[in-house]
């Protein structure tokens, strides 16, 4: 694989981003697994580590351990505003960095108590894979089948299940055992870790961890001979990211930023230094980043403009400050030309052409609501999907999920932290995609004209009745 | 399955792209947004970063928004010198608040400790007000410290620049909402996702020039509180310091009377990356004295406006 050859001139393995979250409560353990996960990679400095120990010390925390790792606080490392230590609760979603040989990875610690829903949506929106805990000696809760719902909602690729705390159920395989198949009955349920990638979450891993001892985390534990596969790093490790699995699989969408027109109306000085003025006197492109599948030299593009018909046209140019690409692929930011001088501005989208439907000013969808301002029929709210942002009316609100079932009631509004189904018209038509095979172009915010605020994270579901019909494709 | 689909995948994105891609996704979408964004400039070697993305976010045309520097008056000669080269280079436009002038004017005192980079903000918030910004890109990454790692990538700020951090929204997708109200204004952080050694390697695959001082060069220092400090017009030894020539370098540069060098031989780009991989203390643990207040230092300078 190139990855494996591509050696940095100093030594240093050029490895590839991988983003997970982690999702649990703080009893099961969740900060602390995330301190060993970041500890026993060697991710946790000197200084840190001094510190959390001086405060595990005057909290008295632990008593003195054999290895030293014991007696800190492991909670403390995630735990970084003044009120989390004061009341030793996690209550926003931090971010974390680690590295080892194989991967560069960006964990998304997000707490699990209060505002479940609203902290484990902003994790796995970009979550290449999502880490549930669930304590042994409780198993499955109904906690545990809300954030399941939600994974499999917002489709994260990959779902790891760590059943932690194996100590404290003298590392017995048959706890394990049960809760094991607990969770993939749920799965089952939820149809979660038996689609393919494109239909849901692709896969489900389940391992007995022990985050307070570093059991079957970084390394294979031989306190659960039983237990056969990875430590949770090496999944973590080898699972192909978002981008890997998808890339080759979408179509080419790419939500127009801004216009690169450097000689346009603007003064004669707005070429970068350098660069001769000349020969950009008629340089004109489109900049933004590739949000799915890929694009070359030469393909075919459908233009999709508000109040214009979808016109099509050939990509001329791929640029990427001042290196000329053959092509581009998500999630690469580049700026692209084509062949014909048309019309094109901010909130337009290029599509490979013959592969996108029509924009269309309805729009079906799942809400995540992230607002203790409640929702009710009648709304005015923004909505903003891709590059654009449009005024939108909230028709009416066709249920309400519950999480643990998975089944949806009757419903006029939502309030914080629950998920619905909802029917918007919008002022301007949008080129909406079904979220369930486009997790870019079918996710959209709603905001709030008022004051701004983000209210919901909405998923695009197709029209009812309406099952990706052919007439549709432009 | 895992095997199968890692042999299915196209030529993978390093690391470094895919956070170069998302940062100039960022800067461009705030310069879309937003009616007058800056960028804050120091000549430290995140705001040069992100300064260089932005020279690409926009090629072939020209950073389309002036620089902003609040200049504590303690700078170190070499790193202003280096800002208005790079200032100059490009073409650019720089605004410069002045802690020093507000000092003069007795709208600021000097602290007790004699540091000045808490005392940034009141002049911060000033050339904010005074030039009508409404964004303002900072080079802020989350592993710099416990509070930045909670703070959202476009983080909303109210009339006295002041960051709520128990009211943040939340941020998904690569859907960023920086809609807000007359007063408020938005700080935005495109290199968020940037660990101190990714910073380091982009510069060196990039070829990116910095400040003389970043890299081990002889230097008359003291030490104090456990750091080399520089010996210079603001920052003097104690009768009991003793002053010694050493081979240092500086992991960050603020301002000369709080921070500190490190004993160190990297002479290159590619001798510091082997540095940071290697090192067993955080930039700020090791190098800056603002940083040792409290374990919530940080925290505390951003709620009350601060970068």
């Amino acid at each position: 694989m190139s990855t494996e050859t591509a050696l940095l001139e100093t030594g240093l393995r050029e490895s590839t981003l991988f983003r997970f979250a982690t999702a649990g409560s703080v009893d099961d353990g969740k900060s602390t697994l995330v301190g060993r996960l970041l500890h026993d990679s060697k991710a946790i400095l000197a200084d840190q580590l001094d510190a959390v120990a001086r405060t595990s010390a005057d909290r008295g925390f632990g008593g003195a351990g054999a290895t030293g790792t014991k007696a800190i606080d492991l909670a403390l490392l995630t735990d970084g505003l003044r009120a989390e230590r004061e009341q030793g609760i996690t209550i926003d979603v931090a971010y974390r960095y680690f590295a080892t040989d194989r991967r560069s990875f960006i964990l998304a610690d997000c707490p699990g108590h209060v505002q479940y829903t609203k902290n484990t949506v902003t994790g796995a929106s970009t979550a290449d894979a999502v880490v549930v805990l669930i304590d042994a000696r409780k198993g499955v809760l109904e906690q545990t089948r809300r954030h399941l719902s939600v994974l499999q909602l917002l489709r994260v690729p990959h779902v790891i299940v760590a059943v932690n705390k194996i100590d404290l159920v003298d590392f017995s395989e048959d706890v394990f055992r049960g809760i094991e198949s607990e969770v993939q009955q749920v799965a089952r349920e939820l149809g979660l870790g038996i689609g393919s990638s494109t239909a849901g979450i692709s896969d489900l891993f389940v391992v007995p961890v022990s985050a307070l001892d570093g059991d079957n985390v970084v390394d294979r534990s031989d306190r659960t001979p039983w237990y056969t596969g990875p430590a949770l790093l090496e999944v973590l490790e080898t699972l192909p990211a978002a981008d890997e699995l998808e890339s080759h699989l979408e179509s080419f969408r790419f939500p127009v930023q801004l216009v690169i027109r450097p000689q346009g109306a603007l003064a004669p000085d707005a070429i970068a230094g350098g660069l001769d003025v000349e020969a950009y006197r008629d340089y004109r492109a489109y900049a933004g980043q590739v949000t799915e599948g890929s694009v070359k030299l030469g393909d075919k593009v459908t233009v999709l403009s508000p109040g214009h018909e979808p016109r099509t046209t050939t990509v001329t140019g791929i640029d990427f400050a001042g290196r000329e690409l053959t092509e581009a692929a998500a999630p690469q930011s580049v700026a692209i030309r084509l062949a014909e001088e048309i019309d094109i501005a901010r909130g337009d989208t290029i599509a490979a052409a013959g592969t996108i439907r029509e924009s269309s000013a309805d729009l079906y969808a799942a809400l995540c609501w992230l607002s203790p301002k409640p929702l009710r029929e009648g709304a005015r709210v923004l909505i903003k999907h891709g590059t654009r942002t449009v005024q939108a009316l909230v028709r009416n609100v066709t249920g309400k999920l519950d999480l643990a079932t998975f089944n949806l009631e009757a419903a006029s509004g939502l309030e914080l932290n629950d998920i619905g189904h909802a029917q918007l018209r919008l002022a301007a038509p949008l080129p909406l995609e079904n979220y369930l095979h486009h997790r870019r172009t079918g996710a959209f915010l709603v905001i709030d004209p008022i004051d701004g605020n983000t209210l919901a994270a909405g998923l695009v579901k197709d029209h009812p009745g309406d099952h990706e019909d052919e007439r549709y494709v432009i | 399955m895992v095997s199968e689909a890692i042999v299915e995948q196209t030529e993978r994105l390093s690391s470094l792209d895919t956070l170069e891609s998302e940062a100039i996704h960022i800067i461009r979408e705030v310069v879309a947004e937003f009616e007058k964004p800056a960028l804050l400039f120091s000549g430290g070697k995140d705001s040069v970063v992100m300064l260089h993305l932005a020279t690409k976010a926009f090629w072939p045309g020209k950073v389309p928004f002036p620089v902003l520097h609040v200049d504590t008056g303690h700078n170190f000669p070499e790193v202003i010198d280096f800002r208005d080269r790079t200032v100059e280079r490009l073409g650019l436009k720089l605004v410069v608040g002045s802690v020093q002038e507000f000092i003069d004017r007795g709208e600021l005192a000097e602290r007790a400790d004699g540091t000045r980079n808490p005392l940034q903000t009141v002049p911060l918030l000033d050339a904010i007000q005074r030039n009508k910004f409404d964004a303002v890109f900072g080079g802020g990454r989350r592993d710099e410290d416990k509070a930045r790692a909670k703070e959202r990538i476009l983080s909303l700020r109210d009339e006295f620049g002041q960051w709520d951090p128990r009211n943040q929204r939340p941020e998904l997708w690569n859907l960023y909402n920086g809609r807000h109200t007359v007063g408020q204004h938005v700080r935005a952080f495109p290199i968020s996702n940037w660990t101190e050694l990714d910073v380091w390697r982009y510069i060196e695959r990039e070829n990116i020039e910095l400040p003389g001082l970043y890299y081990a060069h002889e230097r008359e220092v003291f030490q104090r509180d456990g750091m080399w400090r520089a010996v210079g017009e603001v920052s003097q030894p104690k009768p009991h310091e003793d002053v010694i020539t050493k081979l240092v370098r500086y992991r960050t540069v603020g301002d000369m009377s709080c921070t500190g060098a490190v004993e160190s031989d990297a002479r290159t780009v590619a001798d510091v990356v082997v540095e940071v991989a290697a090192s067993t203390l955080t930039e700020r643990g090791a190098t800056r004295a603002d940083d040792r207040i409290s374990e919530a230092a940080m925290e505390d300078r951003k709620k009350d406006g601060y970068f």
